[in-house]
């Protein structure tokens, strides 16, 4: 009886052990797909990934906010990288850029409405912050109103609810930098705060699935600034 | 317990083992292959995204009864009810075209659509308005800049496609503007009274446009204004001819705001210093004050608008029939405009817009025949005896109109509603020898339908009518309005229209007789126009039919005709020259009409056959500096002198001829020099323009005398225009305007 039980018990726990491990393989298993992304078919393909496995789970965010991203990546090929190559062209940008940040936001929502913590949130508003700038480059002379002051609210609400979250800085710095000198951007003004986001980045704790991007690119910014 | 161990583990192994291998195509209704189609197997991990060519694969480790779900923002969900049990499955989908706003194609016959609504097809804001050299602001004179209108720069109004400026109507927020003009003053164009921050959206329609509007038998300007405010301002203006100041109060949970403006005009010093050809005895002088409200509701907003102006100038010019007398005119105006709009969503996919306005113009006006030493001069025999007048007339017009929109399937709408006014329009003439007093009232109600259907994606249909009873010549219309819309490619598109319009008498015209009908036009338009990101190129050609225009003479009757045909052409592009923005257009006009006093079919004097314009503008970061460019050409106008002749009782040519060609350079540039400065308090923004840089002369036609012997061009009141000011504002960063012109 007693081995009976002792086997019992094992064999359960492996089956709750094997639950909470599948989600963590095919969440592991969807970043990779995202990491080795090299297109747009690529991208769409970990988006729908995290997707099915948001719905299945129906209680962790992470999914939904790595489909977020996924998609906010997917948004930045449409815009010329720093080097001046467009990758994904298209005729109606406009559109396109419409419907991928609708795409995002209904992610986020659903993100959104399972976090709890403060962190969490503020995580998944620098991502709305991607959709509304790469909306708002859409046409920048007539939206900035609209889609600028989105954008620029979404990164204040993120620094609010976490001081600390290094991608938020990574943002913010961004848009300095890509604003001419004259118009009270540059590099100089960019400088302190990848500074700050390059600090905040390398004294943050990794958690298992938890966002921790951008350090990389904070110090490459950070460089280029000098 | 090995035993069960190794049992357990072969258990699990083989649990993973035992897949089932899903497959399949996805295609559309015409069976094109989809790809991005999301395929789920409901509830769990599995799943895949259609490549390419429409294939997909995926396995899955579930067994039982499950569903397959495909997705994709594009297409109508799909699903299908599966039984797993290790045998591979090849599921085919055929995916239902969702209707899908951005990628729908809209009706653009005729109508040039201004504003950022979320389409790419947006062609002037109100910054382009602004910035467009020549125009200092004024949204007629922007306007002119697009296809379809003429140069005609000795009467306000737009002349579109061969007709006249009365023939174009602006409507804010639904509801007809009866002056949108400054009082006109002979052989001068006005400016118009809206400053073109006002609006959101603005929509130039030169025919084909929606049973909604009305009154208008060629041209519609359709102006929204615009809702809440960013926040708080305040701002203030000065240049040697006008000052201004203004405040905007956003309350703190942004559902209400209010605002107020004022602005003084004076142009003493400017025509001390810059000389004009008539001698204004009475500089002129305009005041205007506005005031506003909004408030956001559950689901709308209501928003009120007001404007008051005041305006007085009094100029002499040498008279034409004779050598040493002049004409004195003078002019003092107020004009009241009120306008209060409701916009709600209501249930179920209902919307309505309420909109109510109240306006009241009054023209005191007083023209003088005067000698040499500017004394009033009496006659009582012509041509004289007509030029000592005195005339007081008052246009109020009070208007409700109610659109009510419902949202079927897809992105199919009905929309309809009705519309009344009331127009009263006093006068008192007094000459030496007669006197009318004259008050004529007009009870004007329309109902209108109006619906889009949306077939596809690629095809759309608007199909509306309206009726209009008018109790003044106690006459009813009905005008049918079909527009279509088919999408031939990556943004590109064809559209075509055709529509009837009806338009009453001028009051001028009824004051001689109510026994008149609606004038009528048929407008038939086709339109292709590609839209890239950056570029707009577009080519419309147009027939437009007139009849029952109103003759003058020998009675006033309702026997003109007309017909107007051409073609125009239109490239906006940012992105060729790197940080250039211009545009070109191009218009050809074929037109004759017989009308007023015209003794046969002839090219109206306001019609131009070839017109074109380059507009250009480039913004220097460097400089903090953005430079604008405007050439205008048109080819030159007929004109005529119609005299009478007593023995055979009526008119005949007795001369005419073509005016030289129309050339204009206007040059603007506005200087930003807070720009970028986050926390500037102030900002800076100092403007200055010149019109007709090169000095070109430009003859808008010829005044005859009353016998026909003395003849005199009619010409701007000085070779160029200058304007210089400084606008500054406190709270609104503007400069994101200036940063966005060059982004």
């Amino acid at each position: 009886m007693k081995k009976l039980l002792f086997i019992a018990a094992i064999v359960s726990s492996v089956a709750a052990y094997s639950q909470s491990d599948k989600y963590m393989n095919a969440m592991k298993q969807s970043l990779s797909l995202f990491d080795s992304a090299k297109n747009a078919a690529d991208l769409e393909n970990a988006a729908a990934s995290f997707q099915r496995i948001g719905d299945a789970e129906k209680t962790q965010w992470l999914p939904y906010y790595w489909e977020g991203l996924v998609l906010a990546t997917e948004g930045w090929k449409y815009y010329p990288d720093p080097k001046g190559v467009t990758e994904i062209k298209v005729s109606d940008l406009s559109g396109t850029m419409t419907a991928l940040a609708g795409r995002i936001n209904a992610a986020l929502d659903k993100a959104d409405a399972i976090a709890t913590d403060d962190s969490a949130k503020s995580e998944i508003l620098t991502i709305r912050n991607m959709a509304a700038t790469q909306q708002m480059l859409v046409d920048p002379q007539s939206r900035y109103m609209t889609f600028g002051a989105q954008a620029n609210e979404d990164l204040q609400k993120a620094m609010q609810l976490n001081p600390n979250n290094p991608r938020a800085y990574y943002l913010q710095g961004m848009g300095i930098f890509g604003t001419p000198e004259q118009f009270g951007g540059g590099k100089e003004k960019a400088k302190p705060i990848f500074q700050k986001a390059v600090d905040l980045g390398s004294a943050e704790q990794q958690k298992p699935l938890y966002p921790h991007w951008g350090l990389d690119m904070s110090k490459a910014m950070l460089a280029a600034c000098q | 317990m090995k035993k069960f161990l190794l049992a357990a583990t072969i258990f699990f192994t083989n649990h993973v083992i035992a897949q089932t291998k899903i497959t399949g195509h996805i295609k559309d209704n015409k069976g094109k292959p989809i790809a991005g189609v999301s395929i789920t197997l409901k509830d769990t991990y599995d799943g895949a995204v259609s490549d390419s060519l429409g294939n997909y694969n995926f396995s899955t480790t579930e067994k039982g009864s499950h569903v397959i779900s495909m997705t994709n923002i594009n297409y109508d969900d799909y699903e299908v009810p599966v039984t797993l049990d290790n045998t591979p499955l090849t599921i085919n989908a055929t995916l239902k075209e969702k209707f899908n706003e951005l990628k729908a194609v809209t009706v653009t016959a005729g109508s040039f659509e201004a504003g950022d609504n979320k389409r790419a097809a947006t062609v002037l804001n109100s910054i382009d308005i602004a910035t467009t050299a020549g125009s200092n602001a004024d949204i007629t004179a922007a306007l002119k800049t697009l296809p379809g209108a003429q140069q005609v720069g000795n009467s306000e109004g737009l002349f579109v496609r061969g007709g006249t400026g009365e023939e174009t109507k602006q409507f804010i927020d639904g509801t007809l503007v009866n002056n949108p003009y400054f009082t006109s003053v002979p052989d001068i164009a006005t400016r118009g009274r809206f400053s073109p921050f006002l609006f959101k959206g603005t929509v130039f329609s030169t025919g084909g446009y929606s049973a909604l509007y009305g009154q208008a038998l060629s041209s519609a300007v359709i102006l929204e204004s615009i809702d809440m405010p960013e926040r708080s301002s305040a701002t203030a203006g000065i240049s040697p001819i006008v000052a201004t100041g203004g405040l905007q109060e956003l309350s703190k949970n942004k559902k209400f705001s209010w605002g107020a403006d004022y602005s003084y005009v004076n142009l003493v010093a400017y025509f001390n210093i810059v000389k004009q050809t008539p001698d204004y005895f009475k500089m002129p002088q305009f005041h205007s004050g506005d005031a506003n409200f909004r408030i956001k509701t559950n689901g709308g907003i209501i928003k009120y608008y007001t404007t008051f102006d005041y305006n007085n100038l009094g100029l002499r010019r040498p008279d034409i029939d004779s050598m040493i007398y002049k004409d004195a005119f003078s002019i003092i105006n107020h004009n009241w405009y009120n306008n209060l709009s409701w916009r709600q969503s209501l249930n179920n996919g209902w919307r309505m817009n309420l909109g109510m306005s109240y306006s009241t113009n009054r023209d005191n006006i007083t023209q003088q025949i005067q000698d040499s030493s500017n004394q009033p001069k009496t006659f009582n025999y012509q041509p004289w005896v007509s030029k000592n007048f005195h005339l007081k007339s008052r246009q109020d017009l009070t208007q409700i109109k109610e659109v009510f929109e419902k949202k079927l399937g897809g992105l199919s709408a009905i929309r309809f509603g009705g519309e009344y006014w009331y127009g009263y329009n006093p006068s008192t003439y007094i000459n030496t020898d007669s006197n009318f007093v004259n008050s004529l009232k007009d009870n004007y109600a329309a109902l209108f339908a109006e619906s889009d259907v949306y077939v596809t994606n690629e095809l759309a249909l608007k199909l509306g009518a309206r009726y209009e009873y008018s109790s003044i010549i106690k006459k009813a219309n009905i005008a049918p309005r079909i527009s279509a819309a088919y999408k031939v490619g990556e943004g590109a598109q064809i559209s075509a229209a055709y529509g009837v319009f009806y338009e009453k008498p001028l009051v001028n015209e009824l004051i001689y007789s109510t026994q008149l009908g609606y004038t009528k036009a048929t407008h038939y338009i086709i339109n292709y126009q590609r839209n890239t990101n950056d570029r707009i190129f577009r080519v419309e050609a147009f027939y437009k039919k007139y009849a029952d225009l109103v003759k003058t003479f020998p009675t006033y009757n309702n026997d003109g005709t007309g017909y107007a045909k051409g073609v125009e052409l239109f490239l906006r592009d940012k992105k060729t020259f790197k940080n250039i923005d211009y545009w070109i257009s191009y218009s050809y006009l074929d037109t004759k009409r017989d009308f007023q006093n015209y003794p046969a079919e002839l090219e109206p004097n306001f019609a131009a056959k070839h017109t074109a314009s380059l507009v250009v503008k480039k913004f220097v970061t460097k400089w903090k500096a953005g430079f604008n460019a405007t050439y205008s050409f048109a080819t030159g106008r007929p004109y005529y002198d119609f005299l009478y002749n007593y023995p055979d009782n009526k008119y005949s040519i007795a001369d005419k001829g073509r005016t030289p060609n129309y050339n204009s350079m206007g040059f603007s540039a506005e200087y930003v020099p807070s720009i970028g400065k986050q926390n500037a308090k102030t900002f800076i923004v100092l403007f200055a323009s010149v019109n007709n840089v090169l000095g070109q002369k430009q003859i808008y036609g010829y005044n005859y005398s009353y016998d026909g012997m003395n003849k005199q061009p009619i010409l701007p009141t000085a070779t160029r225009f200058y304007f210089i000011g400084c606008f500054l504002s406190w709270g609104i960063d503007r400069s994101q305007d200036a940063i966005n012109n060059n982004l």
